[in-house]
């Protein structure tokens, strides 16, 4: 029998997002999944397995046993995963798949770190031995492809700005998000290169801050008496694990695997779409996965989003609490915290009558990608 | 203020000496599979003991950026610089600099191997050449 729509995600729950100072990143996560559960109305008692990302800026032995300590909780199954920015919609999909195969029963899934006030040194790595060449940074992987989407389709700098222009209206009506300013297309053309085509507009916030979901079985929400479970339709995942310079080619990307797998499972497709939480930890990656998913031909991204197509009121509102780009640079769990605000019926930018909902996350440099759909 | 030097290990040491004299090479399997950074095995059939093959130094630019930040001290006296992304004539890919103006970058445009030496370093630069090569990227 089909998973979809067996699961659910029964809480969630987050820190404030900004800088932090003296905070650790064990703490943080703790605040979040007690947010959560209160969200949830869940006990503790009732979780066996803790999933956690690891802190993108500050690798730790045994992380994920560090936080289920600190939460006083002994998993069945769980642990710390990396597949970078894709890691959290993956954990809760192997959440749901631990529970469906009786290895647990409830499922906490979290993600914290503090690069802001701590240590922002991996978003300016060298990269192997090419920093020779002078090859650093996580943006320079991106700009990389950025360059050669507009190479082969001609996408232009007012396409790249337009997805920026709508997660910061969004994120401007959020008092969470740690970026309320709007952006207009001149401010964004005047905006310095991080690494050239890539400008500061086009890049995620580093951001301090946690958050974390309650999983478990729609049975289970029913006994426990979750007062407002979302379900799961659909995940899929894809990798392509090959360095920006080893891949055939630069335009496409593993939201096309994660994406038709994810949207069969769901038995729906693109255009049943109410609304989307899509990855912008780079404004490129954004149009990409809007290709990639079936929102519009390949290589057509820039004129899909144009004239406000993908903000409030438009043909398909994208970020609707800000993104990467204003809510929080924390990878991923913001997306599907508003995911299922807004199938709840709940988010502050509310899309009227809202029934499907598309979630992606993102990791590395386009190595990884998670899709996950949501229905209410 | 030296450059990052690449870590020499029993692996990557025949690139970076084959680059000494003069030469750019890349691994090939006998399975006719052609690839860079150096493996012990090939990644399309897993046979071990590829060998080394000199390449043409023809290539074409499939990407690049230009750097106006330094995340190096090294590289503060050459803002702004680019970092290149070039598919040999023989088809590994690999990240590099063009010796170039920027502004005479351009898609698919031709390259050619310049080899040039940082401190007892040397490195797999290119420059524009007029020669055109094959094009592959469009998947």
């Amino acid at each position: 029998m089909s998973l979809s729509g067996r699961y659910v995600i029964a809480g969630i729950g987050h820190t404030a997002f900004g800088k932090l100072p003296d905070s650790d990143t064990v703490s943080l996560n703790v605040e979040a999944c007690r947010l959560a559960l209160a969200d949830a109305g869940v006990d503790k008692s009732a979780v066996d397995a803790v999933f956690v990302k690891v802190p993108t800026s500050s690798r730790e032995f045994m992380y994920g046993q560090k936080v289920a300590e600190a939460l006083g909780i002994a998993p069945r199954i769980g642990g710390a995963w990396d597949q970078g920015g894709a890691a959290n919609l993956m954990l809760l999909s192997f959440a749901i798949m631990a529970i469906e195969a009786g290895q647990c029963d409830v499922a906490l899934v979290c993600y914290a770190d503090n690069p802001r006030s701590g240590n922002r040194a991996v978003y300016a790595r060298p990269r192997g031995d090419d920093a020779a060449y002078g090859w650093f940074s996580t943006a320079a992987g991106y700009a990389m492809i950025h360059r050669r989407h507009a190479i082969e389709y001609g996408t232009r700098p007012e396409h790249f700005a337009a997805v920026a222009m709508a997660s910061r209206r969004h994120g401007a009506e959020n008092p969470n998000a740690q970026l309320r300013k709007p952006l207009t297309l001149e401010q964004y053309m005047a905006s310095p290169w991080v690494v050239d085509p890539i400008r500061r507009d086009d890049s995620a916030l580093v951001s301090d801050g946690g958050a974390a979901l309650v999983v478990m079985s729609a049975k289970r929400a029913r006994e426990l008496g979750v007062a407002a479970p979302v379900p799961v339709l659909g995940f899929g995942h894809g990798q392509t694990s090959f360095e920006v310079a080893q891949r055939p080619t630069l335009t496409s990307t593993e939201a096309a695997r994660a994406g038709e797998t994810a949207f069969r499972m769901a038995g729906v497709k693109p255009k049943d779409v109410d609304v989307a939480q899509l990855y912008d930890c780079f404004t490129v990656t954004v149009l990409m996965t809007l290709e990639d998913y079936g929102f519009c031909k390949k290589g057509e991204a820039g004129a899909f989003v144009a004239d406000g197509a993908i903000e409030i009121g438009g043909l398909l509102p994208i970020n609707t609490s800000g993104g990467l780009l204003s809510e929080t640079g924390m990878p991923g769990l913001q997306l599907v915290m508003e995911g299922v605000r807004q199938m709840r019926g709940t988010a502050r930018l509310q899309v009227p009558g809202a029934k499907l909902c598309v979630v992606s996350n993102q990791g590395g440099t386009m190595h990884t990608h998670g899709t996950l759909l949501l229905g209410n | 203020m030296d450059m990052p030097k690449p870590e020499l290990t029993a692996l990557t040491r025949p690139y970076w000496d084959a680059l000494r004299e003069g030469h750019l090479v890349f691994q090939r399997c006998g399975c006719g599979h052609a690839w860079l950074p150096p493996r012990r095995h090939c990644p399309a059939c897993l046979q071990p003991e590829p060998v080394w093959e000199r390449a043409s130094g023809q290539g074409r630019l499939v990407s690049w950026v230009v750097y106006h930040t330094a995340y190096h001290p090294a590289f503060e006296s050459r803002l702004p610089y680019n970092v290149a992304l070039v598919e040999l004539s023989e088809g590994p890919r690999l990240l590099t600099n063009i010796v170039a103006d920027h502004d005479a970058l351009a898609a698919d445009a031709p390259v050619a191997l310049k080899v040039e030496w940082e401190g007892d370093v040397a490195l797999a630069r290119f420059r524009l050449s007029s020669q055109p090569t094959r094009s592959t990227d469009h998947a």
